[in-house]
């Protein structure tokens, strides 16, 4: 009740659908929220240090190999 | 022991892992967008790693490495839904009562639902969906990484675009009405 959206477009104070281009432009705008709330996180360690296990474990493989 | 590997060579793949390292957020955006489930999306990433580090061979440096890597990933996650026969694709809730929201999403209630709806979706329209509207590629190249035409690719997104619609105008007259507790953020929502 506090604060009402800024988006009264007809007279009618229920419009019984909501306009397309509302719910795409929420869609879009959720998917967006959805999608980098994750990728602004930080690198879990878990992958860093799977990384340097699999380039370790390469070097490793790869003295043995040209050895 | 002596024998040093090159120079070349170990510069490529420290270039490799680098690279690597600077999509992975956008990979796991990626997965749990498209999964739900936190920690089910990151072993999917996981898994995804692994893979494109045994066949780096066949990434050409200089390429588009974020398509690379995502390619990799979905077609682990389609390799792996065949595998456990689509289990995890209830429709009931249970297992979407769970993986409903990431940690970082908690913020904002009005994201569950969306996150519901987006997991309803067929997969294949979720992931057209994502990969158009939020990672960042254009149609041919989400049809490149879902090995399908564009027009495919185009008729996904409206498709998934069109039932989150239906979808959200329903719940949306209950979920954004006058009684709202988070009327700054439905407001912001509408505003962008």
């Amino acid at each position: 009740m506090p604060s009402t959206p800024p988006q009264k477009s007809s007279g009618s104070t229920k419009p019984p659908v909501q306009k397309a281009d509302d719910v795409n432009a929420r869609i879009s705008s959720k998917l967006h929220q959805l999608y980098n709330s994750v990728r602004e996180e930080e690198i879990p360690d878990r992958f860093l240090d799977l990384l340097e296990k699999l380039d370790a474990a390469e070097k490793a493989s790869g003295r043995a190999a040209s050895e | 022991m002596s024998a040093a590997p090159g120079p070349d060579r170990s510069g490529e793949a420290v270039h490799f892992k680098r690279e690597m390292i600077s999509h992975l957020p956008n990979l796991r955006a990626f997965a749990v967008s498209l999964i739900g489930s936190p920690d089910r999306a990151d072993d999917l990433v996981q898994d995804a790693i692994m893979k494109a580090w045994a066949k780096q061979e066949s990434y050409t440096p200089g390429t588009n490495m974020k398509a690379w890597l995502f390619t990799i990933l979905r077609n682990e996650f389609y390799s792996q839904m065949r595998k456990k026969g689509r289990e995890v694709q209830d429709s009931d809730g249970i297992f979407t009562e769970k993986l409903a929201v990431h940690p970082a999403q908690y913020g904002a209630l009005d994201l569950l639902d969306f996150r519901k709806a987006l997991d309803k979706l067929p997969d294949d329209q979720r992931e057209a969906l994502i990969l158009v509207g939020a990672s960042g590629f254009a149609y041919e190249e989400a049809a490149e990484i879902c090995g399908c035409k564009t027009g495919t690719i185009k008729s996904r997104v409206n498709r998934a675009r069109q039932r989150l619609q239906e979808d959200l105008s329903v719940s949306g007259a209950a979920d954004y009405g006058p009684d709202s507790k988070d009327g700054t953020l439905t407001a912001s929502a509408f505003a962008s």
